[in-house]
């Protein structure tokens, strides 16, 4: 993930998003996707930017970037943790899920750390309840967790 | 999806009609009904919240629940459509069991401090909960808390007070097209906030404050200027002059229980003039004058080859809109301040030199039907004599809670004049107040200084009425005057796209930011709806009939304030008192 950039460097790679989705009829979705995947997060004044050219207004924009819990719109760190806090999870124990998290990483759902490393969110549900409790780092989804799972997940991102 | 099978139903059956059994009872309805449709056709009453005529149906608040046979859940009758031979419930145990219960999650997460709300008895929430007999609220939990924002100079947001029904997120999308406001977050989180998060004195609204009839509870309500207005009265220091615009005198009786299109221009100078202010001057009267700068404006740009089609440019509301979304529209748009303006900019110079009072001393206060004046008097560009041309701007509301509050019944008062000589106006300055009334009063004014001859007939038909876009041609002695008219800026802007497009060319327009024109302002009293409005422009229009004088060029008080201080219309006097500019604002 690549800090936000100079504008006009910035605007030039949302165009190419934009691009991208040209011929769709409600591209809003995809963009934000694109945009989140490639900062990690929302920009403000890239969400500006494409409310202006896809022309939806811009409070629609922010009521989808608020919307989905996958969307963030402040700067999150490099790894982006997300704990399901969904019902099934809740039963087999994402509350201790989340307290271990927030000790080995020494911050709050919602901090980021100081290192820049670790966002610690808490999610909806991750389709995974089969293997629950759950969460995801970025991409990659983490099953059955135990204190000692964490640590071990963890420990590969470190 | 109940709304796209309303739809569907809508082409397919259009001429058909569909046997119902309401309650037991058969009734036949047109096929494209909603069961609230068919409900209220049949004289059944079914509770609404969520749902407001005129905006797209919502079914978010479930307090119209109905019970449809064979159906296992209770549906929402404002977006289910009718079906043939559908039976329906609309009272049984159920249904009002579901309504109370509904209403009570709706109250949990709501502040019960009505006497402390500026909406008390003017409540649809409040009304709701009277209606359904609700006397405890079963469930406790959670509630939300916002700051109350009041960042705007014109409408003051507390959230606490909101339930999330959306009407003002579909006036403010639907009706006016300005996009300010939309759904954030989500579930239990859900508020409704301008764009990026940012208070509303940040966004693109444009302050007309149309959001305020729509909402149900107060959540929404105008930013006040009662107590500035109060402390200026009890200032012995300060000559406080007060104008009260075309649009109020037909709907201030109504708080006081006076019936809607009451004209009560004589009791509420009276009742006002108890208030304490000094001088109590006609909006009127500045109306009139704005026809002679705007007038001749037009004349000058018709018969000189200037910047064509002529826009106007009283309503502050339209005026942002514009800055923000048409700002290539700029040079179209008259440079004549509104007539709420030009009465402050007189007042503070004309009128303090004749009484000898300094412009510093003087506070210029206005009961407007509208909220985007109370922004429009803080513009930097309005300060004509070195002061603000207008300090402090009451809605009709504010008007009849100051009233309220000093024991005063309109009602009761007896009938008195405004004061000399800015309370003198004509029947072309009432109609201001009426969509289509800044058209017509200025193509009277045109066509006689235009052909020097005087006009055969003073009711220019055609551009009143409730129709969102109208248009007319005037004969004036054989040139085509071609003039249009809109109200509500959703309108505006389907018109405003055709002349940007190129499609049509006038001369003359006519916008005006709310639905009605300034009876139908943003200022106006709960509740202020389609009948209403209409109620008040018929008033109106009588208010016009009534006058002697009906031109605003045969005003004498205005030719005499030519003669005396202004010079020619359009002078350099006039310019630097009676126009402005505008600027460029984001689109977002």
């Amino acid at each position: 993930m690549e800090a936000v950039k100079g504008e006009n460097l910035v605007f030039s790679e949302v165009d190419e998003i934009l691009e991208k989705y040209q011929n769709e009829r409600t591209p809003l979705l995809a963009v934000l996707q694109d945009v989140s995947r490639k900062w990690g997060y929302l920009p403000r004044d890239v969400m500006g930017y494409v409310a202006k050219k896809l022309d939806v207004p811009s409070a629609q924009v922010w009521g989808a970037a608020t919307f989905y819990s996958f969307f963030e719109t402040e700067p999150v760190g490099q790894y982006m943790v997300r704990v399901c806090k969904s019902a099934p999870c809740h039963v087999l124990g994402a509350v201790n899920v989340l307290g271990t998290l927030q000790r080995e990483l020494g911050i709050q759902v919602g901090d980021t750390s100081r290192d820049g490393k670790f966002t610690l969110q808490a999610t909806s549900c991750l389709g995974v309840c089969g293997v629950a409790p759950a969460m995801m780092v970025n991409d990659i989804t983490y099953g059955n967790l135990t204190e000692e799972r964490i640590r071990e997940v963890l420990a590969l991102y470190e | 999806m109940a709304k796209v099978a309303a739809e569907v139903n809508r082409k397919d059956e259009q001429e058909n009609v569909a046997t119902l059994y309401l309650d037991g009872r058969e009734i036949q309805v047109p096929a494209s009904s909603s069961v609230l449709e068919a409900c209220k056709s049949a004289g059944i009453h079914i509770p609404t919240l969520c749902h407001m005529d005129g905006l797209t149906p919502y079914g978010g608040c479930r307090i119209c629940v109905v019970e449809i046979e064979g159906q296992p859940t209770l549906a929402a009758a404002c977006v289910t459509p009718v079906r043939e031979g559908m039976k329906i419930q609309t009272s049984s145990k159920k249904v009002r069991e579901a309504r109370k219960a509904n209403l009570e999650l709706l109250l949990s997460n709501h502040p019960l401090d009505c006497q402390l709300c500026d909406r008390n008895q003017f409540c649809e929430l409040q009304d709701l909960a009277y209606e359904l007999g609700v006397r405890k609220i079963r469930f406790e939990g959670e509630q939300q808390h916002h700051e109350v924002d009041i960042s705007s100079p014109s409408v003051k947001r507390d959230l606490d007070r909101c339930i999330l029904c959306g009407r003002c997120i579909r006036t403010c999308s639907e009706i006016q097209s300005v996009f300010a406001i939309d759904f954030a977050n989500r579930g239990f989180e859900s508020y409704i906030s301008p764009s990026l998060g940012l208070p509303l004195g940040e966004s693109v609204c444009i302050n007309c404050g149309q959001c305020i009839h729509a909402c149900p509870t107060g959540a929404l309500s105008e930013v006040e200027h009662v107590e500035k207005v109060w402390d200026a009265l009890n200032d012995p220091e300060k000559t406080v002059v007060l104008q009260t615009a075309p649009a109020i005198r037909v709907s201030i009786g109504e708080p006081f229980g006076m019936p809607q299109g009451t004209i009560s221009t004589g009791k509420m100078v009276a009742a006002l003039r108890r208030l304490g202010f000094d001088y109590i001057f006609d909006t009127n009267f500045s109306a009139d004058l704005t026809i002679i700068e705007e007038g001749t404006e037009f004349i000058t740009r018709l018969t000189q080859g200037g910047v064509l089609p002529l826009i106007t440019s009283c309503s502050p509301g339209w005026i942002k809109f514009m800055e923000h979304f048409y700002p290539e529209l700029m040079e179209n748009v008259s440079t004549c301040k509104s007539p709420q303006q030009m009465l402050g900019a007189v007042v503070k110079t004309y009128f303090a030199q004749k009484i000898g009072v300094e412009a510093k001393d003087i506070v210029m206060a206005s009961i407007m039907p509208c909220t985007a004046k109370k922004y429009e008097c803080q513009r930097d560009e309005m300060r004509a004599s070195g002061y603000q041309d207008v300090d402090y701007t009451l809605t009709t509301r504010e008007a009849a809670r100051m009233l309220r509050e000093k024991g005063i019944n309109l009602a009761e008062m007896p009938e008195e004049d405004f004061d000399e000589p800015l309370g003198l106006s004509t029947g072309a300055a009432a109609v201001f107040g009426a969509t289509g009334g800044v058209m017509e009063a200025a193509l009277r004014t045109v066509y006689e200084k235009v052909t020097g001859e005087t006009l055969p007939k003073l009711d220019f038909m055609d551009v009143r009425g409730m129709d969102g876009v109208k248009e007319a041609i005037v004969d004036v002695k054989g040139t085509p005057v071609r003039v249009a008219v809109a109200h509500g800026l959703g309108n505006a802007r389907t018109l405003l796209d055709t002349v940007r497009a190129g499609e049509v060319t006038y001369h003359f327009i006519e916008i005006m930011a709310c639905p009605g024109g300034c009876i139908g302002g943003g200022g106006q009293p709960i509740p202020t709806n389609l009948d209403i409005r209409m109620k008040r422009i018929e008033a109106i229009y009588n208010v016009d009939k009534s006058f002697p004088v009906r031109k605003s060029h045969e005003n004498p008080a205005i030719q005499k304030l030519y003669e005396d201080f202004l010079g020619e219309p359009n002078g350099e006097k006039a310019h630097h008192l009676l126009h402005t500019h505008y600027s460029c604002r984001e689109k977002m």
